[in-house]
C-alpha cells in the first residue's frame, strides 16, 4: 500500500517484561492514538516465542476497539476500511536488548567514536577496548572472552593513519576466539570501521574466525565522523544475528513491513525527528528499572547514552552506591535524624530484590523521587562526557578567540539553549502528581533560563520512533498531540546570591490575573498557573549577578507556554546548592514543596 | 493482563526437582540415562580453549615486525615450554645476540609481521559439572550436559552469595526469631549448612568460613554487613560467582526479618541430611532464586524446574507475605480482591488486596506489595 493511503497503523514494543501495542488511526487529515493494550513478553519459558506476548497485546486492542487485527494467528495486515491494519511495525529490547563492544586506537578519539556509533544505534556498550586503555594484552583478551557481546564493532587510525595498533586490535580479538551470546555454534559478527588501508590485515586476521564485515571508517579524518555506515551495518546485523537467534523473532520478522529496530534506537530516532522539524535542541531521558537512557540533539547533533546500572528497581542499590545515601537524603524534607540509616539501606536493598514493589506511604515515595533524582544526575553527568565535540583536533582559533577559548572535546550539551526536556519511564510517567515529574526533572537536569518540560504520557515513544523511519508526519503528529503530556515552561536564573535578596522580576499579561508584577526572592520557588496550550510573553527581568543568557541583569522577553503543572520560576540559582545547614535544608526543601503543592497534604503538615 | 503480584518463592516439602548440568562448550557426557548419581559426582566435563600470552618479538629483538619471520625458531602451531627462546637474532657477527622467549608453556598461535606481536595460547583448561544434587540422570543433552532429577525439599531464597555448595543441614538457631552470631557456630558446624533465624550477621558469616561450614540460611542479612563482607557496594543482584568460602541464602529480605515459620520448621525437620544449596541471584529478565535442595523420598506435590510447573493464582484465602513497607514482613491471607483501582495515600491508583494479618489487624494494600507463599506442604 502506497503510505499516503495509510489510514490504520499497528506498532508494538517488544519490551525485557511488557509488550506494548498502539493503534494509531487517520482522522480527517491528522493522525491520533486510539487505544493501546499490553501483555507480558514471551521470549522465555514456557512460550519461547515473541510473537504470543504481541498477539496478546494486539488482542487487547483488538477488544478494546472491536476492530477485528488478528487473523489464522498472525497480525492482520489487509487494505481494509473495517478491519485488520494497513501497517505494522515494532520495536523490541527483549532478551537484554542489543549488547556490543566497542574497539578503538585511542580511547578519546577512534574509540570514543565507535562508543557513540554503537550507542546512537542503540546498543548497551559493554566494554571499551583501546590500545591506550591500560590493560594488559592478556587483560583485553579476557574481557572479550567473559562478556560474550552481541557483536564487536573494531575502529581505529584515520584513513592513512596507524597501522600496526589496529591490526593488533584484530589480533586480540582473534585471540579470544569470541563466541556470540546467542547461537553457540556461529560466528560472532565483527564490524571493521577503521582505518581503509588495513582492511586487507584485518580480512587476514578475523575473516576465518569471525563473521566480519567491513564499512567506511567512523573517523576518516580527526576532524570528521561518519557514523552512519556503522550504525547502518549495526541495525542490519541486530536483524540477522541476533533478533533472528532470539525466540520467535523470525516470525514476527515476517509480519512486520520495516526492519525491527532496538527500542532506544527508535525512541533517538523520535527525539531527533521532531528536534530537526521544530529545530529545537532537544533531551529526553527513559529511566527504567535497570536502566537510564538520556538522548540529546544539541546544534543538529544527536547523541544517546546508556547508564547501564542506573535505574529504580533492579539497579536501584547502585544508585545508592555511586551517589552515596548523603546525596538522595538530601533530598527527603525530613532532618536526618528521623531517617534511620541501616534501614534506609536495608529498605532500598529491599526494592532491588523485589523490583515491583511500588510505594504504599507518602515517605516511601519521596524516597524513591529522591532516589530518582539522583539517577538522573548521575545518568547526565555520564551524558555531558560523552556528548562532546571532536578530541585531539586543531582548532583555529581568531583574536576574539582570546577571551573565551575552549578546549577540544567539550561538551555539546548547553542548557541554556535546552528548549525542550522529555522524560519517560514509570516514575516520571506515572508519578502520582505530574509536578512531581516536573521537580524530578528540574532537581536531576537543573535547567537554566528558559526549558519547557514534558513527560511521555505511556511510553510510546519507542513505536512512534520506528514509524517516524517511515511516516514522519503521522510519528509527529500522534508524538505532540497524544505521546506528550505538557508540564510547562520552567524559568531558572543562572548564578547564586544571598538569602532574601531578589532574584527575578516578572512582567506579564497573564491569563485569569491580569496584569502581574512579581519579584521573587533568591532561594525560593514559585508556581504560576498556565493551562495547556496557554502561552505569555513575559519579561523576565534578572536582578544583577543573576543572568538568564543575555548577561548579568539582562531583561529577556520571552513565550512562557503553560501545562499541566503550570510555568515553574525555580529561582534557587545555578549551580544548585541545597543548604548545608540541617534545619535549613529541611526548612528550604519544606518551602519549595509547598509553594508547588508537590505531595498530599505536605504543605499543610509543615506549615501548620 | 500482568500479574500485579509477585509470584511466591517456592517451599515445598516435596517436589520433583529437575536441575540442568551443562558445560560452557561442547564436551563429553560421562553419565547415561537413568543412571543413579552423587551430587559430587563428575557428569561432564570439556577444555576450554587456553589463555593467550602476548610476546612483542619485535620490540625485544629491537628489529621491525616485517623482518620477525626470518628470526623466528618455532613457527606458528608447534608447542613451547615455558622459558623456550622463541626468536633469536645474532649482531656484529655474532657477539651480541638479542632473544624472545614465550612467558607460558603452550602453543605458538600467531605471528604477525605487522605488529611484531606472537601470541601463545596456553594448553586447555579442563571444566566440569557435577550432578550437584543425589538423584537420577533423566535426560542427556547431546554432549553437552545432563538433566538430574530427583525428589525431595525445595526451599528458594531470596537472595543468596556465592556459588553450589553440599553438606548436612544444622539447625544452630532455637527459633526463626533468633539471630545468628559468631558464638552460635562452632567447629561442630565443619563441612555444614547452617540453619539461622531472623539474621546472619557478618561476624557470624566469618565464623563460618573460618570453621569450613559450607553454607549459611537465614531469613534476613544487613546491607551494611553485605559490603563488609564483600568488600564492595553490591549494585546490581546478580551474584553465585563470588568465592569467599562460604554461600549464604537469605530466605526474607535485607534486615532482620524471622524467618517464615514454615520454612524455618521444614529445613529444621530436615537435621543432619545432605543438602545441596546454591546462592547465585539473578533479579533481572530471567529470573534465578538461590534455593536449597534436600533429597528425601515421598509423596511429590509440585514440580520443579521442568516445564510441567505452574503458578498458583493469587485468590482470596491465598496465604501472602507483605513485602513493602509499612508492614514488611508480616504474614497473613488474603480476604477480598476488588476489581476497581483504589487511591493510596500517595495518591496513585493502583489495584489492591484486603488482608488480615496472623498477628490480627487488617488492611488493604497494593497487591504489586504482597508475595504469594507457594507452600506445598499439604
Amino acid at each position: 500500500m502506497e503510505l499516503s493511503n495509510v489510514k490504520t497503523i499497528l506498532a508494538t514494543d517488544c519490551g525485557s517484561t511488557t509488550t506494548k501495542a498502539i493503534l494509531i488511526q487517520k482522522e480527517g487529515d491528522e493522525y491520533r492514538l486510539k487505544v493501546r493494550g499490553e501483555a507480558p513478553t514471551t521470549v522465555e519459558k514456557p512460550a519461547e516465542d515473541v510473537t504470543r506476548g504481541v498477539l496478546n497485546a494486539v488482542g487487547e486492542v483488538e477488544e478494546l476497539t472491536g476492530r477485528k487485527l488478528i487473523a489464522d494467528d498472525r497480525v492482520l495486515v489487509v487494505e481494509d476500511e473495517n478491519e485488520g491494519a494497513d501497517i505494522y511495525m515494532s520495536t523490541s529490547s527483549a532478551g537484554g536488548g542489543l549488547q556490543m563492544m566497542v574497539a578503538g586506537v585511542v580511547k578519546t578519539m577512534t574509540a570514543e567514536s565507535a562508543q557513540r556509533a554503537a550507542l546512537g544505534a542503540g546498543a548497551i556498550v559493554m566494554d571499551v577496548l583501546a590500545s591506550n586503555d591500560g590493560r594488559l594484552p592478556h587483560q583485553k583478551i579476557e574481557a572479550i572472552r567473559r562478556l560474550r557481546p552481541d557483536m564487536i564493532l573494531l575502529s581505529g587510525g584515520v584513513d592513512g593513519g596507524t597501522v600496526s595498533h589496529v591490526v593488533e586490535l584484530g589480533e586480540l580479538i582473534g585471540a579470544a576466539d569470541p563466541r556470540p551470546r546467542f547461537g553457540a555454534s556461529f560466528q560472532l559478527p565483527v564490524i571493521y570501521a577503521g582505518n581503509k588501508d588495513v582492511r586487507p590485515n584485518i580480512e587476514q586476521t578475523l575473516g576465518e574466525k569471525t563473521s566480519l564485515y567491513v564499512v567506511d571508517n567512523i573517523r576518516p579524518v580527526l576532524e570528521r565522523e561518519n557514523l552512519g555506515p556503522a550504525r547502518h551495518e549495526i541495525h542490519n546485523l541486530f536483524m540477522e544475528h541476533v533478533m533472528a537467534q532470539a525466540p520467535g523473532y523470525s516470525k514476527l520478522m515476517s509480519w512486520t513491513a520495516v526492519p525491527i529496530m532496538p527500542t532506544p534506537a527508535a525512541v533517538g530516532a523520535i527525539i531527533q525527528t521532531i528536534a530537526e522539524r521544530e529545530r529545537l535542541d532537544v533531551i529526553g531521558v527513559d529511566v527504567g528499572g535497570a536502566t537510564t537512557d538520556i538522548f540529546s540533539v544539541f546544534q543538529k547533533v544527536f547523541n544517546r547514552t546508556v547508564s547501564a546500572n542506573l535505574g529504580l528497581s533492579y539497579s536501584i542499590s547502585n544508585v545508592l552506591a555511586e551517589a552515596g545515601l548523603a546525596d538522595i537524603i538530601r533530598w527527603v524534607p525530613l532532618p536526618k535524624a528521623e531517617l534511620d540509616e541501616r534501614a534506609l539501606r536495608d529498605r532500598i536493598r529491599n526494592k532491588m530484590i523485589r523490583p515491583t514493589t511500588i510505594p504504599q506511604t507518602l515517605t516511601e515515595l519521596i524516597i524513591e523521587q529522591a532516589i530518582a533524582r539522583e539517577a538522573l544526575r548521575l545518568a547526565f553527568v555520564q551524558h555531558k562526557g560523552l556528548a562532546v565535540g571532536l578530541k585531539g583536533i586543531q582548532q583555529e582559533r581568531t583574536i576574539s578567540d582570546a577571551f573565551s577559548q575552549t578546549m577540544t572535546g567539550e561538551t555539546l550539551v548547553n542548557m541554556l539553549t535546552l528548549d525542550m526536556l522529555v522524560g519517560s519511564g514509570g516514575v516520571l510517567s506515572h508519578a502520582p502528581r505530574r509536578v512531581q515529574a516536573a521537580m524530578m526533572l528540574i532537581d536531576g537536569f537543573r535547567p537554566e533560563a528558559v526549558t519547557f518540560l514534558a513527560v511521555d504520557s505511556i511510553f510510546m515513544m519507542p513505536q512512534l520512533g520506528v514509524l517516524s523511519t517511515v511516516m514522519p508526519v503521522a510519528a509527529t503528529q500522534v508524538f505532540e498531540r497524544d505521546c506528550l503530556v505538557r508540564l510547562g515552561s520552567c524559568v531558572a536564573p543562572i548564578g547564586n546570591g544571598k538569602a532574601g535578596h531578589a532574584c527575578l522580576r516578572i512582567t506579564a499579561d497573564w491569563p485569569g490575573r491580569g496584569h502581574v508584577e512579581e519579584e521573587i526572592g533568591y532561594g525560593e520557588m514559585v508556581l504560576l498557573p498556565l493551562g495547556v496550550g496557554e502561552k505569555v510573553v513575559a519579561k523576565l527581568d534578572p536582578v544583577r549577578p543573576f543572568d538568564l543568557g543575555e548577561g548579568k541583569g539582562q531583561a529577556i522577553e520571552t513565550e512562557l507556554e503553560g501545562g499541566v503543572v503550570g510555568v515553574i520560576l525555580d529561582c534557587r540559582g545555578r549551580p544548585l546548592h541545597l543548604p548545608e545547614d540541617e534545619t535549613a535544608r529541611v526548612d528550604a526543601l519544606g518551602r519549595w514543596l509547598t509553594a508547588l503543592n508537590v505531595y498530599p497534604g505536605y504543605g499543610e503538615q509543615r506549615t501548620a | 493482563m500482568v500479574h500485579a503480584y509477585t509470584p511466591g518463592l517456592k517451599v515445598v516439602e516435596t517436589a520433583l526437582v529437575r536441575k540442568q548440568r551443562r558445560l560452557p562448550l561442547a564436551g563429553e557426557v560421562l553419565v547415561k540415562k537413568g543412571d543413579k548419581v552423587k551430587a559430587l559426582d563428575v557428569v561432564a566435563r570439556t577444555f576450554l580453549p587456553g589463555n593467550v600470552e602476548t610476546v612483542n618479538v619485535a620490540n625485544k629483538l629491537g628489529m621491525p615486525p616485517e623482518d620477525i619471520p626470518k628470526y623466528m625458531l618455532l613457527e606458528k602451531g608447534a608447542k613451547v615450554e615455558e622459558g623456550q627462546v622463541i626468536a633469536r637474532m645474532k649482531q656484529l657477527f655474532g657477539l651480541f645476540t638479542s632473544k624472545a622467549a614465550s612467558p607460558v608453556k603452550g602453543t605458538v598461535e600467531t605471528v604477525s609481521d605487522v605488529t611484531g606481536q606472537v601470541i601463545i595460547r596456553e594448553p586447555p583448561m579442563a571444566v566440569s559439572v557435577t550432578a550437584y544434587v543425589d538423584g537420577e540422570v533423566v535426560e542427556v543433552i547431546g554432549n553437552e550436559g545432563v538433566d538430574v532429577e530427583c525428589v525431595g525439599t525445595f526451599v528458594q531464597g531470596i537472595f543468596g552469595i556465592g556459588g553450589e555448595a553440599y553438606g548436612e543441614m544444622k539447625t544452630v538457631a532455637s527459633a526463626a526469631r533468633d539471630v545468628l552470631g559468631a558464638d552460635d557456630i562452632g567447629p561442630e558446624c565443619e563441612g555444614k549448612v547452617i540453619l539461622g533465624g531472623s539474621l546472619a550477621t557478618a561476624a557470624a558469616l566469618k565464623k563460618a568460613i573460618e570453621v569450613g561450614a559450607v553454607a549459611v540460611i537465614a531469613g534476613g542479612f544487613h546491607d551494611r554487613d553485605l559490603r563488609s563482607f564483600l568488600g564492595f557496594d553490591l549494585g546490581v543482584a546478580i551474584t553465585g560467582h563470588e568465592t569467599l568460602g562460604v554461600t549464604l541464602v537469605v530466605t526474607e529480605g535485607f534486615g532482620e526479618m524471622p524467618m517464615a515459620q514454615a520454612t524455618f520448621e521444614l529445613l529444621t525437620s530436615r537435621e543432619g541430611m545432605l543438602a545441596s544449596v546454591n546462592g547465585a541471584t539473578q533479579i533481572r529478565a530471567g529470573v534465578i532464586r538461590p534455593e536449597i535442595i534436600i533429597p528425601n523420598p515421598g509423596k511429590v506435590v509440585a514440580r520443579v524446574g521442568s516445564e510441567e510447573g505452574d503458578e498458583a493464582n493469587l485468590e482470596v484465602g491465598s496465604r501472602v507475605r507483605v513485602i513493602r513497607e509499612p508492614y514488611f514482613g508480616k504474614l497473613g491471607e488474603v480476604t477480598s480482591l476488588p476489581v476497581e483501582l483504589q487511591v493510596l495515600d500517595t495518591e496513585a491508583k493502583v489495584r489492591v488486596l484486603g488482608v488480615k494479618f496472623d498477628d490480627g489487624g487488617e488492611d488493604v494494600i497494593p497487591r504489586a506489595n504482597v508475595e504469594l507463599i507457594e507452600s506445598g506442604r499439604d
